[in-house]
């Protein structure tokens, strides 16, 4: 069915195709509305889920957990603020290898207090062991609540899965999405078969402690399983196609770099304005792509690597800093060049701080500025000249 | 893993044989017997839980609760039993059982 819905409303109607068994959040803006239209399908009886009206994200995430412990697929949503309440949690969904599954809608961290997107709530998480991907409009939204339960679950992974989209931009915005019958939902997505939970008939220790040498080893192991799901990632998204008929692009998405000079690499909702920039300067004979990041972990190193070996100059930008560096997708994208024996000249665009626009100029901008040695670290609208010490 | 409580599942090397396990012997998942601690806990008790099986119905609600993970369910009778290695005897299982089941037994007098 086609129909005219907000990110958020389509992401709640994947999440109801997902048929999870306990939804368990705390509502915090820009992520509300994605739990209100879960309630409100669960109270219509659209959905039988056990919905929880949790008194905070830390118990949102921990009783998704104990509900996971039980074998039950599980569903919480949060943002910004929210996210960083969960922080401890995280850690105990991923160590105990609980597929839960995650909305966070990106927005800006205190302070100052602002409640518009930017990516450093989830930015500033990534090694808490989730995998970590960003959409871009509300059918990926949709589309990729199947997706995350179906990676998540997968035996090979069992690793929980946080889906990020734009704070507004994507959560508050109206598309044509088309929702999808539950009978092709039921055919892509199997049931949660699990030995990781409470189990009566072979009664098994729970969560349990680990000294340091065995510790490290469950480590490894969660390292490892991160990695599998790059594989995993790709058999689902086949399926997918095969089901559903839209097929998505893997960890990365390569729009017109194959024989671009000059790459703009981004992620999430901005990559809509980056792309429509490459074909205005394609059609002025500037050889422009875009590389899109959409999982930034597991890291698609290989991919990036790939992509852009043979460009000219590289532009991340990015709605992210780490204090003191650079953005942290930036120096994600150095590495995966270096490990690759690269030396692509590279240079980082921190825009969108804060919910602050980034224009069609300013990409164009990004684009010229490729063209030059430029600085290696750029604030779009702040000419950093006047300000250094 | 799935095996019930049976003794190949329960001979595993564990900190108590004092083996060592590879990167292959350890279990994918957080949910398993009792025992990847660094040493075996028992020495902790000043009390020791033990079970009337008589008035235990088999409700695992010792389990669910118990922090050590260590009560299992005896494969062959259905009822529970503790693994003492690991047990720490905080005396919880005792507190919770409805049926009265699990007596405290105080060490050395
Ligand atoms: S709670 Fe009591 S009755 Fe239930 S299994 Fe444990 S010992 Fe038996
Ligand atoms: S005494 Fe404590 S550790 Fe021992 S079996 Fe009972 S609840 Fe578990």
């Amino acid at each position: 069915m086609r129909t005219f819905i907000s990110g958020n409303e389509a992401l709640a109607h994947g999440i109801r195709l997902a048929r999870p068994h306990v939804i368990s959040a705390y509502p915090i803006t820009p992520q509300t509305t994605v739990v209100e239209h879960l309630s409100s399908m669960c109270s219509a009886g659209k959905l039988t889920a056990e919905f929880v009206h949790v008194e905070s994200e830390h118990s949102a995430l921990s009783c998704a957990i104990g509900a996971s412990a039980t074998g039950a697929r599980t569903f919480t949503a949060t943002s910004s603020q929210g996210l960083l309440y969960m922080a401890e949690c995280l850690h105990y969904a991923a160590g105990g290898r609980f597929p839960v599954v995650m909305m966070n809608a990106n927005r800006s961290t205190a302070l100052p207090w602002n409640i518009y997107g930017d990516q450093r709530d989830s930015m500033g998480l990534l090694d808490q062991g989730w995998i970590q991907l960003y959409v871009e409009n509300a059918q990926e939204a949709l589309d990729m609540s199947l997706v995350a339960y179906r990676v998540a679950e997968d035996s090979r992974v069992l690793t929980p899965f946080m889906i990020n989209m734009d704070g507004f931009v994507l959560t508050h915005t109206y598309e044509v999405v088309d929702i999808p019958d539950q009978e092709l939902a039921d055919r892509f997505l199997p049931s949660y078969v699990t030995d990781n939970r409470f189990d009566f008939d072979s009664p098994k220790s729970m969560a349990f402690s680990v000294g340091p040498e065995q510790n490290f080893r469950f480590k490894f192991r969660e390292h490892q399983a991160m990695n599998r799901a790059k594989k995993v990632i790709a058999e689902a998204e086949k399926s997918f196609a095969e089901v559903f008929g839209r097929q998505y692009t893997g960890l990365v998405e390569n729009y017109r770099c194959d024989d671009a000079e000059y790459v703009i690499v981004t992620i999430g909702s901005v990559s809509g304005l980056v792309r429509s920039v490459v074909d205005e300067l394609r059609r002025d004979g500037v050889a422009a792509g875009l590389l899109k990041i959409r999982y930034m972990r597991p890291f698609p190193d290989a991919e990036i690597a790939e992509i852009l070996r043979g460009v000219k100059a590289v532009g991340v930008l990015e709605k992210d800093i780490s204090f003191g560096y650079e953005g942290t997708v930036f120096t994600n994208v150095n590495s995966a060049l270096q490990v690759a024996g690269l030396s692509v000249r590279t240079s980082n665009f921190i825009g969108g701080l804060g919910g602050a626009d980034i224009s069609r100029e300013q990409i164009r901008d990004i684009f010229q500025s490729l063209e030059s040695d430029g600085r290696r670290l750029n604030f779009l609208g702040i000419n950093r000249e006047e300000y250094d010490d | 893993m799935s095996g019930k409580n049976d003794e190949k599942v329960r001979t595993i090397p564990f900190v108590r044989q004092g083996k060592k396990l590879t990167v292959g012997e350890i279990p994918e998942i957080t949910a398993y017997e009792a025992g990847f601690l660094t040493v075996t806990n028992a020495s902790w008790r000043t009390e020791t839980p033990v079970c009337d099986r008589n008035r235990c119905n088999g409700c695992l609600n010792c389990y669910l609760y118990c922090p050590e993970g260590c009560v299992y369910r005896d494969g062959k009778t259905g009822k529970i039993d503790i693994d003492y290695d690991f047990c720490k005897g905080c005396g919880i299982c005792a507190k919770l059982c409805r049926k009265g089941a699990i007596i405290m037994e105080k060490h050395g007098k």
